[in-house]
C-alpha cells in the first residue's frame, strides 16, 4: 500500500502541507469502510480522490471535516491534523473546524432562502462582519470569487433555489468560501450538473487553486486529470495509490489503478 | 396456419381480438364502471348527511339568535322602585339606583297595558308574559339614564320564553293548552299584543354578551365562548412549545435507541387514548394533587394540553423529519453549532407543519367536552370569565348543557351554540390551510 515517507521522496514539494491523515480507519457498526489510510494534502493544489463507488472515498473526505459526527454508528481512528493541529482532538471545536474546511455537497443544497442571505449566513453565525457595509462587501466578493455575481449582482433577493443547477452549485460554493476558509472539500461537485455547468465549477476550481486547499471527490476521471495536481485512489476501502495526477494517469504503479484508469471496471 | 413459424420455446403472438379475450376486456370496463359508481355513491350518502345535518342545526338553532321583545310604556316611579329623587345626588347614586327594586314596574307597565284585567290573581299572570330578565333590563335603562326617573318611556323590553316560542311558532297555538303548555288567556294576551304591533323580533345581542341563565331567553353563548378562549389560551401555551420542544429534541438530539424507540411508540398511544382518561389525569393531578380550583380554564387548558401535546409531538416530528437532510448539511458545512442548525434552518422550514398539527389539535381540543367534565367545568356559571382562575365552561360543554335542558327555549339555544362552535372550528381549520398554502416551500 502506499506509503507517505516513499511519496515526499517522489512527489515534488510544491508548498506547505495543510492536512494530513494517518492510519486511518473508518467503521460504521461492523463495516470497516476506510482502511489504514495515511495522505498528505496540500494548502497550493488541487487533491482529488477517484475510486469505484463505495470505495470510501467520500466517507474519508467528509472525515476531514469531522461531518461524519452526524453519523451514529461512524468510529474513526488514527490521527487527522489541521495545520498540526489534531481535529479529532477532544479539544477541537467542530463548529470552528467546519469554518476552517468548508464543504460542497454532491447535489447543491442553497438554503431555500434569497442569494444574499444564503452567502451571509456563514459569515453572520461566526461574527465576521461587524456591519451591514462588511457583510455586503463580503457578499460580492464571495459571489464574484465564486464567478456568479454578473449573474446574480441584480436579483440578490431572489430565492437561491430559483437558480439553475449550476448557478446552485456556484452559490454553495460562494457560501463556502464567505466564511473563510482554509480547505474546500468537495463532494462529487459536478455529479447532478450537465457538462457546461460542469466545465464552468472546474474552471472554478482552477481559480481557486492557490487561495484555498481543495479536496474533490469525483468519479470522472477525465475530471481528476483536467483539475487536479494529486490523486489518491481508492479502492475498498484501501488508499491503493497516491501521487501526481499526471503519473497516476499515465503511469500508475499498481495495476488495479491501471485497471480502473483504462476502464477495466469502474 | 398461416401464421409464420416461431422458434422453439417461443409463445405464440397474443391473439387479441378472440373471444375469451373480448370477454377479458369487457369484465375490466364493467370492474372500472362498479368501482366508479360505488365511490359516487359514497360520496353522494356522505354529501346527503352533512347537508342533513347542516339543515337540521341551521333550522333549529338560527331563531336562536332572535329574541322576541314587548313594547311597553314603563313608568319610572320613584315610589315603586322604593327610591327618592333625592337618591339621584351624592357619590353613591349609581349604587343607590342599582340596588332600588324594579320587579314591580315591568309587571304594573303591563297592568296598565291591559286595563281590562282587574283581579289581581289575574294581574299576577300577566307578568309571566315578561321575562326575569326585565328587571335587569329596566334597571340598566335607569343607571344609564337617571333623567329618566319619574318618567314613563316607551321601551322594548324581553318576553317570556313561552311567548317567545309562541312568537317563533315553535310552540303550535292550535294544540289543547294543556298539550301546548301555555293557556288560553296568555295566548289571549299575546295575540293581542301582536295585533297591536307590540310584539317584534330582534337580533338576539344578549346571546353574544352574556353567559349562560336558567332561562332559556337570557342564555347567551358568551360566557361559554370566553371560557373556551381562556382554556385553548392556557393548552396553546404550554402544549405549543413543550410540543415543538420534544419533538425538536426527539429527532434532532435523542440518539436512537430502545429508551427513544418506547418513547416513540408511547406518544403514538396517547394520541389514541380516549380523552375521558386525560380528563381522570387532570382530575387526579391538577385538583387532586396540586389542589388547584376546580371549573377553572387554567386547569381546563391543563388538561386539553396534555390530550393535545402527542398530537402536536406527532405532527411536529413528521414535519421536521420531512426537512431534507440536505439542508443540515449545509448548514453544518459552513460551521452551523446543532442548535443553529435547528433553530435558523429545520425549524423555520418545518413551520407550517408544525403549525397545521398544532391548529388541528387546538381545533380538537376546542371540540373536546369529556375530560373537561371531569375537572368541574360543567358548572352553571351566569358571569362571563374574565380570568383563567374565574369559573368557567366551555362551548361544547354548553352545548351538551342546554341539550340536557328540559324547557323548549333551549332547543334553539343548543343548535345556535352548535353553530357557534362550528363557525370557530371553520375558522381554525380556515387559518391551517392559509398557513399552510402561504409558507409551503419547495426544494
Amino acid at each position: 500500500m502506499y506509503n507517505p515517507t516513499e511519496a515526499t521522496m517522489t512527489v515534488q514539494d510544491t508548498g506547505a502541507i495543510k492536512m494530513t491523515a494517518r492510519n486511518v480507519n473508518v467503521f460504521y457498526g461492523d463495516k470497516h469502510a476506510i482502511k489504514d489510510v495515511s495522505i498528505d494534502v496540500r494548502a497550493d493544489e488541487v487533491t482529488a480522490f477517484i475510486g469505484p463507488s463505495g470505495c470510501g472515498k467520500s466517507t474519508f473526505l467528509r472525515c476531514l471535516n469531522r461531518m461524519n459526527d452526524t453519523v451514529a454508528s461512524a468510529r474513526v481512528t488514527g490521527e487527522m491534523r489541521l495545520d498540526g493541529q489534531d481535529i479529532y482532538d477532544r479539544q477541537m471545536d467542530v463548529v470552528q473546524l467546519r469554518a476552517r474546511v468548508g464543504m460542497v455537497f454532491q447535489k447543491p443544497n442553497p438554503f431555500p432562502k434569497s442569494i444574499y442571505e444564503n452567502i451571509a449566513y456563514g459569515p453572520r453565525i461566526h461574527g465576521l462582519a461587524r456591519s451591514r457595509a462588511e457583510l455586503d462587501e463580503i457578499v460580492a466578493t464571495s459571489l464574484k470569487k465564486a464567478g456568479l455575481w454578473d449573474e446574480v449582482k441584480d436579483r440578490l433577493n431572489d430565492s437561491g433555489t430559483a437558480l439553475s443547477g449550476g448557478q446552485q452549485q456556484r452559490l454553495c460554493i460562494a457560501r463556502a468560501i464567505a466564511v473563510n476558509p482554509e480547505v474546500i472539500l468537495m463532494d462529487e461537485p459536478c455529479s447532478a450538473l450537465d457538462p457546461i455547468a460542469t466545465a464552468k465549477i472546474e474552471e472554478l476550481i482552477e481559480e481557486l487553486r492557490g487561495r484555498y486547499a481543495i479536496v474533490i471527490v469525483t468519479h470522472n476521471m477525465q475530471q481528476a486529470a483536467r483539475v487536479s495536481q494529486k490523486t489518491a485512489f481508492f479502492h475498498l476501502g484501501d488508499l491503493v495509490e497516491y501521487g501526481p495526477t499526471s503519473e497516476i494517469f499515465t503511469n500508475p504503479k499498481k495495476e488495479k489503478t491501471k485497471d480502473y484508469i483504462t476502464g477495466r471496471y469502474g | 396456419m398461416n401464421k409464420p413459424a416461431l422458434a422453439d420455446g417461443a409463445l405464440t403472438p397474443t391473439d387479441w381480438t378472440s373471444p375469451a379475450m373480448v370477454a377479458r376486456i369487457r369484465q375490466r370496463y364493467a370492474r372500472e364502471a362498479r368501482f366508479k359508481a360505488m365511490g359516487l355513491v359514497a360520496l353522494v350518502i356522505s354529501a346527503l348527511f352533512l347537508a342533513f345535518l347542516l339543515y337540521s342545526i341551521a333550522g333549529n338553532g338560527l331563531t336562536g339568535f332572535q329574541s322576541t321583545e314587548i313594547r311597553l310604556n314603563v313608568a319610572f316611579k320613584p315610589e315603586a322602585l322604593g327610591i327618592t329623587a333625592a337618591d339621584l345626588a351624592g357619590p353613591d347614586a349609581e349604587d343607590r339606583l342599582r340596588q332600588a327594586d324594579y320587579g314591580l314596574i315591568g309587571g304594573d307597565a303591563l297592568i296598565a297595558r291591559f286595563p281590562e284585567v282587574t283581579d289581581p290573581g289575574d294581574q299576577m299572570d300577566l307578568e309571566e308574559l315578561l321575562s326575569p330578565g326585565t328587571a335587569a333590563y329596566l334597571r340598566e335603562t335607569l343607571v344609564d339614564n337617571p333623567a329618566l326617573l319619574g318618567k314613563s318611556i316607551t321601551l322594548w323590553v324581553p318576553a317570556a320564553t313561552d311567548v317567545d316560542m309562541l312568537n317563533k311558532g315553535q310552540i303550535d297555538a292550535d294544540l289543547p293548552a294543556l298539550e301546548r303548555g301555555i293557556s288560553d288567556r296568555m295566548l289571549g294576551y299575546y295575540r293581542q299584543l301582536k295585533a297591536d304591533g307590540d310584539i317584534r323580533t330582534s337580533f338576539n345581542t344578549r346571546f353574544f354578551t352574556a353567559a349562560d341563565s336558567r332561562d332559556p331567553e337570557l342564555a347567551a353563548i358568551w360566557g361559554a365562548t370566553m371560557g373556551s378562549l381562556l382554556t385553548l389560551f392556557v393548552t396553546l401555551l404550554i402544549s405549543f412549545p413543550v410540543g415543538v420542544l420534544a419533538a425538536v429534541y426527539l429527532e434532532e438530539y435523542a440518539p436512537k435507541n430502545r429508551l427513544t424507540d418506547f418513547i416513540e411508540v408511547n406518544i403514538n398511544n396517547l394520541a389514541a387514548v380516549p380523552s375521558i382518561i386525560f380528563g381522570l389525569l387532570g382530575l387526579a393531578v391538577f385538583l387532586g394533587t396540586f389542589g388547584m380550583q376546580r371549573s377553572a380554564p387554567v386547569v381546563g387548558g391543563l388538561t386539553l394540553a396534555l390530550m393535545t401535546l402527542p398530537t402536536i409531538v406527532i405532527a411536529s416530528r413528521v414535519a421536521i423529519k420531512a426537512v431534507p437532510p440536505s439542508i443540515r448539511d449545509a448548514a453544518r458545512g459552513i460551521g452551523a453549532s446543532p442548535l443553529q442548525v435547528v433553530f435558523h434552518h429545520v425549524v423555520p422550514l418545518a413551520l407550517p407543519g408544525i403549525m397545521t398539527g398544532t391548529i388541528i389539535g387546538m381545533a380538537r381540543a376546542l371540540g373536546e367536552t369529556a375530560p373537561l367534565l371531569m375537572i368541574g367545568m360543567r358548572a352553571f356559571v351566569v358571569d362571563v370569565p374574565a380570568s383563567l382562575t374565574d369559573p368557567a365552561t366551555v362551548l361544547p360543554v354548553q352545548v351538551f348543557l342546554w341539550s340536557d335542558s328540559v324547557e323548549r327555549g333551549f332547543v334553539e339555544k343548543t343548535s345556535a351554540a352548535i353553530i357557534v362552535l362550528m363557525v370557530f372550528l371553520l375558522m381554525m381549520n380556515a387559518l391551517a390551510i392559509y398557513l399552510r398554502q402561504k409558507f409551503e416551500r419547495r426544494w
